[in-house]
Parts: structure tokens; C-alpha cells; sequence
């Protein structure tokens, strides 16, 4: 949650850096800088845009996301929640006879089953994302940053932190000036 | 690579180019300020007034719904045999009309649709909306609404459990699903939104709300990654869904042996319907709303003139399986069956079904002309029609079928008491209400999709930021 404007300094004093962001006006020149610095052999760093920008994750480096299997599971875990409740409830726990057909059936459980499963498998996938993504969470040193909170207007940001091992106060600069980033800042802890 | 060569990516030529999404090259930072200024400028003049009389409508279904309660079920027209009347009718009327929400933002998100950027979130929010209508009808005509949760799992004094072999008891866990999951969906698309809402807050409190419900959201391209998949996923989910609880509002019908109802026919027919109704209800909404808050650049003429075409296309199922039903109704045989297809266009309820067939079969096709498709008035104007036309398919169904039982001593004729009509009245209230809340506090349109969809936000567009060599 970004709280009182900080001031803007270019020295941090005292507070610890949190890392180094560097301002691109379209999402090719990001694509460009997250490419050079995929290739230098950073860890922690990021691309944030307004929107997600087809073609980054292959500039970034990144793979597939794994909330598909959150969902699998959570789907299988529906499936089985709802022909154990109904065999339970119709079939073991208080048995009433239908017009003779047997007391427990998975063709007649299985409109239920199905709702159960889409509803498993949806909150499944949606904490998942969140999950993976570590969200929520209420505070983070770049929505502190006035400059940053283009990010969800129409800029566009490669962060490194300094917590990479590869990060250099000045090798680091060169290379994202060298990417034709026009503003480059330093964003405190 | 030893020679050096410069390729200038250029723009495609003028005729491979599609018609833009949003019109007049507006650029990226345009869109957020458009959209979220709807929500955070002074409140216009015409929301008050229109939000009072929602409002008030709305309280009119509040007390409706305390006298139902305080006095029974006796306080509407419907009686033996007409057991079903406008409660259900109004159920199916406002469930189908949610389905036109999942439709453009789970089927067409899968189809690759991109126009369904700039209608999504507002459809959406509509399908929320018309199921919180839809819920309160089945949960009042219970009667003794004290125990409706007898519907649900939960063991009671007698130790007795529902009986899942009952499609009343698939219903309530289909649309409770429903609502659930496209709540869901609805708040994954928003949170990037909101977080563009808190990052241009400048009171307090919006930043505090906002800010609480973005979640913490950056932006991050890490993110990104995982968000979209969710969202595909969720579309993926939602799309079997949305079919699903149509299919199994008709086995309430289809599932019984009363004949009009007892027919296969009905889960596409009535799926197939649910998207016709629900299109019509979007375009009633949108059409004035583009011109009330200046969005001609966002909801184009070209996303009129496509929903229009939905609802032709939509609108001719329905029109097939109305023909269709009454082929079978003749061909297998039944007298039964027979006696109540001539009775629903001949009988006591001409009216009704000759209502129905104009305003949804016969009206929709004008829409085979451009000239029609590309008029708003003409098309919000065939909307309302398309709206009313699907309430009373819905009466024609429910009631037609009921009304002539099996022993003609027990024959009857439905009307309506003045409780039915201020219910049904009274849940546009609700509805409206609910909307304009929606438009004053949240970006009615998906603000980080449609800017995805812009060429600024293509990285091999010129317009991009693509300059040379263009690789990856």
C-alpha cells in the first residue's frame, strides 16, 4: 500500500536499498532491457507493466506457471467430495428406496458432483495464483515509490534488487542505462 | 551473425490492418484515466435521480417479498394446478440473463475474441447482479422459507439428508456454483483495476479500499505469468459451467413427465436462450451507458454491431428449437404432448406465445441487415424486445404446460396479483441498483485488458516500441 509520497533521494542514507528501477515508455523497450539482463544472469528481478506483455516471460526467462495443477487437484478433490457425500448421505447414512433403483448410483450424483467439481477447482486455481504469486500482502517497498505507481498506468519497469548476488551499484546502472532506460532511481527498503 | 542488417519493422498495410479495438490511437495512459475517472469524478447528475428510483423500486420488492412471508404463498396468483408461475418464471428469466456475462468472458476469452475486452467487466458485473435476482425466487416460493436450508447438506433434527436424485436439488448447487465461481472470476479480472484505482487515489480512504483489495498487486511480469494462466484456467472452468447450469435449470422441467416440459430438447434450447437474453440484456445496458459516460472509443459500433450478431444467431436456435418442439410434438405421437403444443399457440394463452415468437424470432432477424446492426437506437430498441420476448418464453413454458391438468375438472387460468407483479418489478430495482453502485465505485471496464489489446501494447507493433531487427 503506497502511503505518504517519500522524498526522492538519490543517496540512501541510513535505510537500506531495496533495489535499482529503471523507466521504459513501451513494452518493446522493456522486452529489449529484460532480455539483456536475463542474459547477464540476474535472479531477483522483475518486469512490472500495466498490463501482461505477450512475449516477456520468454524475455524473462520463465517457464510455464504451475497453477494448472492447483487446479487439477482441487477439480479431483470436488469430483471426490461430492460421490462421497451423496453415497454417504442417500446410500449409507439414511437409505430411502427410489421407485427400486439402487441406493446409491454415480450417474444420479453426478450433476452435483460436477457443480462440486468446476466450484473445487476454481477456488482452487484462484488461491493457487495467489499462492504462487505470494499475495496478498499489504506492503511492498516499490508501491512506497511515487515514480513506481506508473506501473499500473502506462510505464514500464525492469527492477533488480539488491539482494542479487550478481548486483553492482554501478555495473548495474551502466547496464540498464545502456537499455535505453531514460529514468533510472533507486527505491528503499 | 557477421553482416549487420537493419529491418525496420514497419505497420502493416492499411487493408491486413483489423479495425482497432479502441478508436482514435488512444494511448495506454488515455484508457486508465478514461475508465477510472468514470468512477472517481464527481458523481454525474443523472446517478441520483436514477439511483433513488432503484432504490425505492427495490424497497417496493423488500416489502412484497415481508408481506409473502408474514402471510403465505396465497398472496400470489398461482394455485393447482398451476403450481409454478411467475416466481419460476422470473428464476430462469434473470439466470439466463447472467449467462450472456460467463459467455464473453469465459467462452469468447477462449475463442480469442479480443473485443470482449472492453464489454467483459461491465457483462460480468451484470451476471453477478441478475443472480443475486435470480437466487431470490426460488429460495421465496418455497413457502416456509424458515426452512430452505433443508436444501442444503446440513443434517437436521430428523437426521434426514436432501435427495440428490431431485434436478431441484441439482439446481441449488448449480447456480449457488454459479454465483460463486463468477464471483470469483469477476474479482481475478478486477484486481489489476484496483490497483490502478489505488495508485491514482487521492483521499485517503480510496486508498485505504482500494489498496486492501488489490491485494498488494505490482504489476509484476513474475505475476502476470500466473494470473493469465489462472484466468485461462478459470475460463476454461467457467466455460463447461455456464453450460451446466442452464442445462440443468431445463431438467427441472426436462426431468418431470408433464408434457410441454418432458422433452430432450430443452438443455440446448434453453442454454442456447440463456445467451440470447442475456446479449439483449447487455445491450440495454450499454448502449446508453457508452453514450452517458463518452465511451464511443471503447465500446466501438463495430461491439454493437458483434453482440447484434450474436443475438441473430442466438435468436434463430431459438427460433429452430420453437419449430422443432412442435415437429416432435407431432411426430412422436403423444397425444398429450400434441394437445400441449397446439394448446400454447391456439389455446386460452395465444397471446403470451405469439409475444414470444415475434419478439424472438422474428424481430432479431432484422439484424441481418448492417444498417440495422449498426444503429444503436434500432438495436437497444430490439434489445427491450429481445428482453420481454424471453420473459415470456419462460411464463409460455411454466405456465402454458401446468394450467390444462390431466382432468379437465382441474383446469384453470393463471393471472397475476398485484404481489407477483411489484416482485417481479421490485427485482429490476434490485438489479439497477446494484449496477449503478457498480459504475460509481469500480472501473466498469476491464482498464488492463483493453489497454493488452491496444497496438501500443504490442512489442512488435511499431506503435509498440518495435524499431529494428525484429526478432524473438
Amino acid at each position: 500500500m503506497a502511503t505518504a509520497p517519500q522524498t526522492q533521494t538519490s543517496t540512501p542514507v541510513l535505510t537500506r536499498t531495496y533495489g535499482i528501477i529503471a523507466e521504459f515508455d513501451t513494452p518493446a523497450d522493456a522486452m529489449h532491457a529484460a532480455e539483456k539482463v536475463r542474459d547477464a544472469g540476474f535472479r531477483k528481478w522483475d518486469v512490472h507493466s500495466p498490463f501482461p506483455v505477450h512475449g516477456m516471460d520468454a524475455a524473462m526467462g520463465l517457464g510455464n506457471s504451475k497453477v494448472g495443477w492447483f487446479s487439477f487437484f482441487g477439480g479431483m478433490a470436488g469430483l471426490t467430495t461430492g460421490m462421497l457425500m451423496i453415497w454417504f448421505m442417500n446410500g449409507f447414512d439414511y437409505k430411502i428406496i427410489v421407485g427400486g433403483k439402487p441406493l446409491f448410483s454415480p450417474l444420479y450424483a453426478f450433476p452435483v458432483s460436477y457443480e462440486l467439481t468446476i466450484l473445487f477447482a476454481s477456488f482452487a486455481t484462484l488461491f493457487g495464483m495467489f499462492g504462487l504469486n505470494r499475495l496478498p500482502r499489504l506492503h511492498h517497498p516499490l508501491l512506497r515509490n511515487k515514480t513506481f505507481r506508473q506501473a499500473t498506468h502506462d510505464k514500464f519497469y525492469v527492477v533488480i534488487e539488491t539482494a542479487d548476488p550478481k548486483y553492482s551499484a554501478t555495473e548495474t546502472r551502466k547496464l540498464l542505462e545502456s537499455s535505453g532506460s531514460k529514468h533510472i532511481e533507486m527505491v528503499e527498503e | 551473425m557477421a553482416e549487420v542488417t537493419t529491418v525496420k519493422v514497419q505497420a502493416p498495410p492499411r487493408e491486413l490492418e483489423r479495425e482497432p479495438l479502441v478508436l482514435n490511437n488512444r494511448g495506454l495512459g488515455w484508457i486508465s484515466d478514461k475508465i477510472a475517472g468514470i468512477a472517481e469524478g464527481k458523481t454525474p447528475r443523472w446517478w441520483w435521480p436514477a439511483f433513488i428510483i432503484s432504490a425505492t423500486v427495490m424497497t417496493g420488492m423488500f416489502c412484497c417479498i415481508a408481506y409473502l412471508f408474514s402471510t403465505g404463498i396465497g398472496v400470489w396468483g398461482l394455485n393447482q394446478p398451476v403450481g409454478w408461475a411467475w416466481d419460476i418464471t422470473n428464476f430462469v428469466f434473470w439466470i439466463g440473463i447472467g449467462h450472456a456475462g460467463t459467455l464473453i468472458s469465459a467462452v469468447l476469452f477462449l475463442l480469442r475474441q479480443r473485443w470482449r475486452t472492453s464489454i467483459n467487466r461491465a457483462a460480468e458485473a451484470m451476471t453477478l447482479f441478475a443472480v443475486a435476482c435470480a437466487g431470490i425466487f426460488p429460495l421465496i416460493h418455497v413457502g416456509r422459507v424458515w426452512l430452505a436450508w433443508w436444501l442444503f447438506p446440513i443434517p437436521n433434527a430428523n437426521s434426514i439428508w436432501p435427495q440428490f436424485r431431485s434436478p431441484l436439488l441439482w439446481d441449488v448447487f448449480a447456480v449457488s456454483t454459479y454465483g460463486t465461481v463468477s464471483l470469483l472470476f469477476w474479482y481475478v479480472g478486477l484486481v489489476p483495476d484496483l490497483a490502478t484505482m489505488r495508485d491514482r487515489a487521492v483521499t485517503k480512504v480510496r486508498k485505504f479500499a482500494y489498496g486492501l483489495f488489490a491485494l498488494g498487486w505490482t504489476g509484476s511480469n513474475r505475476h502476470w505469468r500466473n494470473y493469465e494462466k489462472a484466468y485461462l484456467l478459470l475460463a476454461g472452468i467457467s466455460t463447461p459451467l455456464v453450460l451446466s447450469v442452464h442445462s440443468i435449470v431445463s431438467f427441472d422441467f426436462a426431468v418431470s413427465q408433464v408434457p410441454g416440459w418432458h422433452t430432450t430438447i430443452f438443455p440446448p434450447y434453453f442454454v442456447a436462450g440463456a445467451i440470447f437474453s442475456g446479449f439483449g440484456m447487455v445491450l440495454t445496458l450499454l448502449i446508453p451507458l457508452r453514450s452517458i459516460c463518452g465511451l464511443q472509443d471503447v465500446i466501438t459500433i463495430r461491439h454493437v454491431e458483434l453482440m447484434g450478431k450474436v443475438v441473430l444467431a442466438t435468436g434463430s436456435i431459438v427460433g429452430y428449437a420453437y419449430g422443432m418442439e412442435f415437429f416432435i410434438a407431432w411426430y412422436g405421437g403423444n397425444p398429450y404432448e400434441k394437445y400441449a403444443f397446439m394448446n400454447r399457440a391456439f389455446g386460452p394463452y395465444w397471446w403470451a406465445y405469439w409475444t414470444m415468437v415475434s419478439c424472438n424470432v422474428i424481430c432479431p432477424q432484422l439484424f441481418w441487415f448492417k444498417k440495422v446492426r449498426t444503429n444503436v437506437v434500432i438495436v437497444f430498441i430490439i434489445s427491450i424486445f429481445v428482453n420481454i420476448g424471453m420473459w415470456f418464453e419462460r411464463f409460455v413454458i411454466i405456465v402454458t404446460s401446468l394450467h390444462r391438468d390431466y382432468l379437465p375438472s382441474s383446469w384453470s387460468y393463471f393471472k397475476p396479483t398485484w404481489v407477483d407483479i411489484c416482485t417481479f418489478i421490485g427485482s429490476f430495482g434490485l438489479f439497477f441498483t446494484l449496477f449503478l453502485l457498480f459504475m460509481r465505485f469500480l472501473p466498469m471496464i476491464a482498464i488492463a485488458e483493453v489497454k493488452g489489446v491496444t497496438t501500443q501494447a504490442d512489442p512488435h507493433h511499431p506503435a509498440g516500441g518495435a524499431k529494428g531487427g525484429g526478432h524473438h
